[in-house]
């Protein structure tokens, strides 16, 4: 098991400096700079801008000397937001996306996993169908769409709970956390009816019901921990996703996260900011995959036996 | 079992909305008893340093922070005393004295001194220091030259102390607008000791604007500042007229998404919007006791033609495009009347300034202005591309016109979508034939929209030169005695650039809040330029039913 995780931590390390490379000389290539402006920049302030910047030297330097700051963990000054840096901007935004991933990844889990178990259950009668069209709803309604639905409701109409903020109210984390758990409980949903469908037609389960076993035990002590391996794959990537794609709705609710800044870092060309969470997001990626891998041999005996550590 | 399940949750929801309206009493209904101002700011602030920052939402937060020399009265725009409680001009208008409020402290209780302004302006015009503003003080003796690095020894532009409270400074040449000036953000005067003690004068990346640092010198000072979350500032105790303020404090929020903006409003979230989206102004506009506040605005929409470039090298095309736009039809359909259309590229009503009318929507004249041109019902028409940046706005506007044209004149306008850096590029490489923009007022006067045409200006982008208009703008206005001869003179030189149309102005922008109707003190202005010091906040105010 050690020896997979250490091989596999080895495999991150030049996907990493792929990464990097291709967003450095990426940014660099698009046209307009960070200090196009609507009103002209005068030549003279120009200079010293790209000077403060070190956007004078040849770009090669640049990129070297941005390696150099990167080994010892220094992501650079942002151009947007003079007099931060960008290890600052990502130390404010990331908890809150964090913690709004981690949220919505439970909504998902709770709603999804419940309903790919139910329609698992009876397949091909109205308890599949109903779970399963709700979740084919939930993978086609975008996030920008169904945030304000749920604000106009619960949020308007209703008055139970806040339309924007986060962590000034209570109950404002809500109806962000729904909403961006809301796609990936669809996804949760397919996915565990196909994983328990086909552990429900195992000769274990045959063997357990045919020891007498009441159906629920059936279901929660035996199916279930075979059932869910794809989702449990899933999560890895579904939790990294959750966290670079939770701009629509850090924006819909005004939630001070690091998906705004992402997103406004590219249409800044904050070129350091862009790099920054790019590598910081790349590696959590790469990391996320690797803890679902080590949990999905956990969970499953016959790649566990892979890696040969029996 | 099942049905047991269905009441426990049952039970969840109804516990967990009792909490949720427990504690919901509104921003607005408390901060109208605490005296707190919840404010949308558009955007999180790029920084706090006058010197730095260039945007809308800085300015408010800064000018709640500092105060410069002068400020605006919000009702009528015109100057009055800031730090400095008078000043004088001299007869040739070439020499102004500031005097300093002798009570004027910074927030640590330091007094502030003409010496303060001195070191200041230095930092602001420094060419280390990167100010995109620094040409605010370009009227100044020598300003410009110390700017552009041409002088070294900042002793030759012409600003003095002459003592701890008495600030004179040189002009280039009689400016009517700049004690104006005064109140613009790159013209502040920062503390000197606190950021010497975070670093050289004009490192753009110290801390010193921080909470726990920066030092102010205006009606509030910053107690909280979380990144996209909120700014917080209190009332200021060091303030030299702090018996005028009458907000205890303000919640500055970026609100980004207009949508999600024009929300917290309606739940009571904000007092003040930076923005109404477009599709919910006709329902604001229908209300009773609308909280919906629509004022003219000191910008300019407008159409930059490229006169280096065929076909609209042609003066008789340029016309021709500009007398075949219906501007009413346009702002009454498209942009939901909340425009005025326009005719010239000043705002009407610049501090009494009235832009020329020479020309109206007149298809016939268009029609024989193109024929004169050499394409007759646009035959020959090489095309044209009019490049914009992207925008559900820009889009409907220039699809507007896009029809417009090829019904008036048969002419075929493509359009060419632009990602605003990208835009931005082409408009200062000059690589379009036809581009939209659009010019905010940093001062009101007319000279700051005239002056933007001066030959190879910086912001010019179509290739206009003119001699004649140069002088006008550069010799004559500024040694005109009165302010109506300067008009006149400004009138004329206007005329002239419309005659020669390098640019198709398209309408007048306003300003859009919702502001509640709790607040007083934030009249319209064509600045929407608003003074904290002015607001005051509704303690009794309930909602007429």
């Amino acid at each position: 098991m050690w020896r997979f995780i250490g091989y596999r931590m080895l495999q991150a390390i030049p996907v990493l400096l792929v990464v990097i490379t291709a967003t450095f000389f990426l940014v660099r290539l698009a046209p307009g700079g960070p200090f196009s402006s609507e009103k002209a920049v005068i030549p003279e302030v120009r200079a010293a801008l790209e000077a403060q910047y070190r956007l004078n030297l040849p770009v090669f330097e640049q990129y070297t000397a941005y390696l150099g700051d990167l080994s010892r963990g220094d992501l650079g000054p942002s151009f947007k937001y003079p007099g931060r840096s960008v290890n600052e901007l990502i130390a404010a935004g990331f908890p809150v996306t964090a913690e709004l991933g981690l949220y919505a990844l439970l909504v998902a889990l709770c709603i999804g996993g419940t309903a790919g178990i139910i329609a698992s259950l009876r397949p091909n009668t109205a308890q599949d169908y109903v779970p399963m069209s709700a979740a084919m709803i939930g993978i086609c309604m975008p996030s920008f769409l169904l945030g304000p639905i749920l604000i106009l409701v619960f949020g308007i109409y209703l008055d139970w709970l806040p339309v924007s903020g986060w962590g000034d109210s209570p109950g404002d984390k809500v109806l962000p956390a729904i909403t961006l758990g809301s796609a990936y409980a669809a996804y949760i949903a397919r996915l565990g009816r196909a994983g328990m469908l086909e552990v429900m037609s195992q000769d274990y389960i045959r063997t357990a019901r045919a020891k007498g076993l009441p159906e629920w035990q059936v279901v929660v002590r035996h199916a279930l921990r075979g059932g869910m391996i794809p989702v449990v794959a899933f999560l890895g990537p579904a939790f990294a996703g959750l966290l670079s794609g939770s701009f629509v709705v850090e924006t819909i609710f005004q939630i001070p996260g690091l998906g705004r800044f992402y997103v406004q870092a590219a249409f800044n060309r904050d070129y350091t900011m862009i790099l920054g969470s790019t590598v910081f997001l790349a590696t959590l990626i790469v990391l996320f995959n690797l803890l679902s891998d080590i949990l999905a041999a956990w969970m499953n005996p016959r790649l566990r036996s892979q890696f040969g550590d029996r | 079992m099942r049905w047991r399940a269905l009441k426990f949750l049952w039970l969840l929801v109804t516990s967990f909305s009792l909490l949720a309206c427990g504690s919901s009493e509104s921003n607005v209904a408390q901060g109208n008893r605490a005296g707190i101002l919840h404010f949308g700011n558009g955007t999180e602030p790029q920084g706090l340093d006058p010197h730095v920052v260039t945007g809308i939402p800085e300015s408010h937060i800064v000018r709640a922070l500092f105060e410069g020399l002068t400020v605006k009265n919000p009702y009528t725009l015109e100057s009055e005393p800031g730090v400095a409680q008078s000043w004088e001009v001299s007869a040739d208008g070439l020499i102004v004295t500031f005097h300093l409020n002798p009570e004027a402290r910074w927030s640590n209780g330091d007094l502030m001194t003409a010496q303060d302004y001195v070191w200041s302006w230095q930092r602001a015009l420094s060419p280390a220091m990167g100010n995109q503003y620094a040409y605010m003080l370009y009227p100044v003796e020598n300003a410009e030259a110390f700017a552009t690095g041409k002088l070294q020894d900042f002793a030759e532009v012409g600003v003095k102390a002459l003592d701890a409270h008495t600030l004179q400074v040189r002009l280039n040449a009689p400016t009517p607008y700049f004690i104006q000036l005064m109140d613009h953000d790159s013209t502040f005067a920062v503390h000197r000791p606190t950021i010497e003690k975070y670093g050289v004068a004009t490192a753009r990346f110290t801390p010193w604007t921080r909470v726990e640092n920066i030092v102010g010198n205006g009606a509030f000072r910053l107690v909280d500042w979380q990144l996209n979350r909120r700014i917080v500032v209190e009332k200021s105790d060091t303030y030299w007229d702090q018996g005028r303020v009458q907000l205890n404090g303000i919640v500055f929020y970026p609100t980004e998404n207009i949508s999600s903006e024009e929300r917290m409003f309606r739940v009571g979230q904000l007092h003040y919007t930076q923005t109404v989206p477009l599709d919910k102004i006709p329902v604001y506009r229908a209300m009773q006791h609308s909280p919906y506040v629509n004022a003219p605005y000191l910008g300019t929409y407008y159409y930059l033609l490229n006169t280096n470039k065929p076909p609209l090298d042609d003066v008789r095309v340029r016309q021709a495009l500009s007398l075949a736009v219906d501007r009413v039809l346009l702002n009454n359909t498209v942009l939901h009347g909340t425009n005025l259309p326009a005719y010239g590229i000043t705002p009407p009503g610049t501090l009494g300034y009235q832009p020329p009318k020479i020309f109206d929507h007149d298809v016939a004249r268009a029609r024989q202005l193109l024929a004169e041109a050499g394409y007759p019902d646009g035959n020959g028409w090489p095309g044209l591309a009019l490049t914009y940046n992207t925008s559900e706005s820009h889009l409907k506007v220039a699809v507007a016109l896009q029809q417009m044209w090829k019904d008036a004149l048969n002419i075929e306008v493509t359009l060419v979508n632009q990602e605003w850096k990208v835009y931005l590029d082409s408009i200062d490489q000059m690589a379009f034939q036809m581009a939209r923009r659009g010019w905010i007022g940093d001062y009101v006067d007319p000279n700051n929209f005239l002056d933007l045409f001066l030959c190879g200006g910086g912001n010019n982008n179509t290739g206009f030169c003119d001699p004649q208009f140069d002088d006008m703008i550069q010799r004559q206005a500024p040694r005109a005695r009165s302010r109506e001869e300067r008009y006149t003179i400004l009138h004329a030189a206007e005329t002239l650039l419309m005659e020669q149309m390098p640019i198709i102005p398209i309408y007048t922008y306003t300003s859009n809040h919702l502001i509640h109707p709790s607040v007083h003190g934030m009249p319209s202005n064509l600045m929407d330029s608003l003074n904290f010091k002015y607001v005051s906040l509704d303690k009794d105010w309930k909602a007429a039913d």
